[in-house]
């Protein structure tokens, strides 16, 4: 009934939180996975990172990543358990499986394409290096002028 | 009077624009995603975002950057996305 989808799950945790209470958390999150029926396709770990704005008066934060299967209501439940645990001080959940087929088959497509232009020139389908492409490094402040 | 102060100021700002020579703050502004050939933009490579956010941390509008519809919609989403993870500020002093 439910469908099984791609999910990316990135949460931050207080960077006093211990190693253990770093492994519960993660536990945690694959529990819910697997009560649900999902899996945990990869995890990464950020590690300790400066976060740009402080977050609950923290300016650092342990950075995980969690590539994820599962159906919508699992990633209802991770995301309402994330929000209750205290060491969580955030998190995302972005569902990546839409933007990855639209992504591989853009370049797909394109690839499709070139072979395709490169064999009505008569050339082989694989490229050699093409011609430099100059990389236009827009000045700023050129710009600003112009805005103005 | 109020009209006529309103034309003047209106005519006044039209001379300076003109005389501001447009073309030659003109560049070939080309979509850095398009020539790069890049499909997706996600929300973890700073690196990527980072020249599209100046000082200021607001998104760098497409008439500066010369970013394509597409690519801006997409740029756009992923920095919304750091900045909620804190990889990118909302706003710096």
């Amino acid at each position: 009934m439910s469908q099984s989808r791609q999910y990316e799950l990135v949460y931050i945790a207080a960077p006093d939180t211990s190693e253990e209470a770093m492994a519960d958390l993660h536990a945690q999150v694959e529990a819910i996975v697997t009560r649900f029926g999902g899996t945990i396709d990869a995890t990464e770990q950020w590690g300790r990172r400066k976060m740009a704005y402080e977050i609950a008066r923290h300016k650092e934060g342990i950075y995980v990543l969690e590539l994820i299967t599962g159906s919508g209501d699992m990633v209802k439940e991770i995301d309402r358990r994330l929000k209750v645990i205290d060491h969580v001080i955030r998190h995302l959940v972005v569902r990546i499986d839409e933007e990855m087929r639209v992504a591989n088959q853009r370049t797909a497509e394109r690839a499709a394409a070139a072979a395709k232009r490169r064999a009505a020139r008569g050339l082989s389908p694989e490229t050699s290096e093409g011609e430099a492409n100059e990389t236009t490094k827009s000045g700023t402040e050129e710009a600003e002028v112009s805005h103005e | 009077m109020s009209e006529e102060r309103g034309r003047g100021s209106r005519g006044g700002r039209g001379d300076e624009r003109g005389s501001g020579r447009r073309s030659f703050f003109r560049r070939r502004r080309v979509c850095k995603f398009c020539v790069d050939k890049v499909d997706h933009i996600g929300y973890k490579d700073v690196r990527l975002l980072g020249p599209f956010i100046p000082e200021r941390g607001k998104i760098q509008p497409r008439r500066l950057s010369g970013t394509c519809a597409t690519h801006q919609r997409k740029l756009q989403v992923a920095i919304k996305r750091a900045r909620q993870l804190a990889l990118i500020p909302y706003v710096t002093e």
